[in-house]
């Protein structure tokens, strides 16, 4: 579980650049939860993050993982590393071993464990994304980009942590590459149950189809923060921010603006075609 | 504005050691037209070829084979090589690797001091060119500095200064946030509609293509198809058969035509859904 007690973060406090990115957050994640992380560009999603593993550490406030306060200075930051995988936006551009196996063993191998081990680790990170055996002998260097992105997140999983935070991992692929990120996000879920995943993400699409919670930043603040069905039901309020809404919530705003007896709470394309649908029978057409 | 004819292309590349050479075609004789003040959008996946396409459109690439003309120029002629890159200017994808000056002034009068323009001339061209993507407030602001979205119009101001009189952008929009890209996307329609420019807009976003007159959609290095937004996402198959999206609504209205209900097959956008179901309600009551 991760728990979060009124967390500030003030970058170059004292210095007339100082600016307040983060404003008393207090938030708990319970395990095995696929959280996405929403808000605009400088709203406090990737300082929020990188606290959660360290790279970042609070003005004032506590984090606890699992009960270990990461934010004690005695708390070692490899402890913390090997509890909390961070994938990057763009990680690809951080490959740099010679071969993929080589990529992903770097993180359990700095961790000390035995050959064998690390050898399950690998294989079973690749298979989990969906990286073929032929590819593990290959330079990093040869792969496509949406292959790179894979292998990038293989080494954080390889650590076996027990939160995987990843920075926009659809940002800049396409359809085809973003669906496959979204259904591996889904079966690391199955596969590794009580594993907290946190995502952040711009695309309301990607957040519909895969997360269970929400937390919404806005200011450096909480903004919202629930299940999913929650948030988007109150989709009003993510539009008064200025945040997008799902396309489906788009339609039912509208035709309930319009005056049709639509709940809310629709956003994914199956619940507003039967709901539609039903709708539609109901009037006869 | 632009045409290709037969357009091949093949990336050869030599293995050092062995001298070895192998090739890979990646367009298979391409031809169209594009006319003059028309907002085409190319729509495909990674590796489709999109992107070898738009390079053609002001000679990064030349072809193997068949021709491409922009203005009537062959992209051959590496004498007129200035004008071809005046009359059709370029944005990429990733606003970190397409500026080069510190201060944005100077990354607008990059372009144009290169083609030797007068220097009262640049003033005035960096002004317009600024003031046509709203960044004329930040004249002297750090590059660095920019968010991502602010970069691009910066980006798309420095073709502007050349005074092009088409546009290509290479999936401008993909690495920025929903804000810059609104911000990128408004500055497009705007280059476009009152400005009159030829703008190319390739993208694997469909709710961008849908903004276009035309929309092409490329896959294996063919032209799979080619028409209006409406005409191309209608083939909600075909789209599906290459891994491409089609907008949420159409698949929604798609699905209840297929249950029987008269709804129209051309909707793209969610206002035009909303307008049809409500008007097939609206009938119904009143019978």
């Amino acid at each position: 579980m991760i728990k979060v007690e009124n967390l500030n973060c003030i970058y170059g406090e004292g210095l007339p650049s100082e600016k307040q990115a983060l404003f008393d957050i207090s938030l708990e994640i319970p395990d095995g939860r696929i959280c996405a992380v929403i808000g605009h560009t400088g709203s406090g999603k990737s300082t929020l993050i990188q606290h959660f593993n360290a790279l970042l550490r609070p003005t004032s406030g506590k984090i606890y993982i699992d009960g270990l306060d990461i934010t004690d200075k005695k708390t070692k930051l490899n402890d913390i590393r090997k509890k909390v995988g961070l994938v990057f936006q763009y990680p690809e551009y951080q490959l740099f071993e010679e071969t993929v196996y080589r990529d992903i063993a770097f993180g359990p191998k700095n961790s000390g464990l035995s050959e064998s081990e690390i050898d399950r680790r690998v294989r079973r990170a690749a298979e989990l994304l969906e990286i073929r055996e032929g590819l593990l002998k290959k330079s990093p260097f040869e792969l496509s980009g949406g292959q790179k992105r894979r292998v990038a997140i293989a080494g954080v999983l390889a650590t076996e942590p027990s939160v995987l935070i990843l920075d926009e991992p659809t940002a800049g692929l396409d359809p085809k590459g973003r669906e496959r990120i979204l259904s591996i996000i889904g079966s690391l879920h199955r596969e590794h149950p009580q594993m907290i995943i946190i995502f952040v993400s711009h695309s309301m699409e990607d957040v519909a189809k895969t997360a269970e919670d929400i937390i919404v930043l806005d200011h450096g603040r909480v903004y919202m923060h629930g299940s999913v069905d929650e948030v988007f039901a109150d989709s009003s309020r993510l539009l008064e921010t200025g945040l997008d809404i799902p396309e489906m919530s788009k339609l039912v705003l509208a035709l309930k603006k319009s005056g049709v007896d639509i709940n809310t709470d629709i956003y994914t394309p199956d619940a507003a075609y039967n709901r539609i649908k039903r709708i539609l029978t109901e009037n006869g057409g | 504005m632009l045409e290709t004819v037969n357009l091949r292309f093949e990336f050869r590349d030599e293995d050092l050691e062995t001298g070895e050479i192998t090739s890979d075609e990646v367009l298979h004789g391409i031809s169209l037209k594009i006319e003059k003040g028309s907002f085409v959008a190319v729509l495909g996946h990674n590796g489709s070829g999109k992107s070898t396409l738009a390079k053609h459109f002001n000679a990064i690439l030349t072809p193997t084979s068949g021709e491409v003309l922009v203005g009537g120029i062959n992209t051959r002629d590496k004498k007129r090589l200035f004008d071809i890159r005046k009359s059709c200017g370029m944005v990429f994808q990733n606003p970190d690797n397409q500026i080069v000056a510190a201060i944005v002034e100077d990354e607008i009068a990059f372009a144009p001091e290169n083609l030797g323009v007068e220097p009262h001339i640049i003033r005035q061209r960096v002004d317009s060119s600024l003031k046509a993507v709203g960044m004329y407030e930040d004249i002297h602001s750090e590059t660095a500095n920019l968010s991502g979205g602010q970069k691009q119009r910066v980006a798309i101001a420095g073709v502007l200064a050349m005074s092009p009189s088409c546009i290509v952008l290479d999936e401008p929009t993909a690495m920025l946030d929903p804000k810059g890209r609104r911000e990128v996307l408004k500055i497009i329609n705007h280059l476009n509609k009152s400005k009159k420019m030829t703008v190319v807009l390739i993208t694997h976003f469909m709710d961008e293509a849908a903004m276009a007159d035309r929309t092409i959609v490329i896959d294996e290095g063919k032209i799979l198809l080619d028409g209006t937004p409406k005409e191309v996402f209608s083939h909600i198959d075909t789209l599906d058969g290459i891994g491409l999206d089609v907008p949420g609504v159409t698949r929604l209205i798609h699905r209840l035509r297929a249950d029987g209900f008269s709804l129209p097959p051309d909707i793209i956008t969610t206002d035009e859904a909303a307008g049809a179901i409500l008007r097939l309600l609206k009938k119904d009551t009143q019978k």
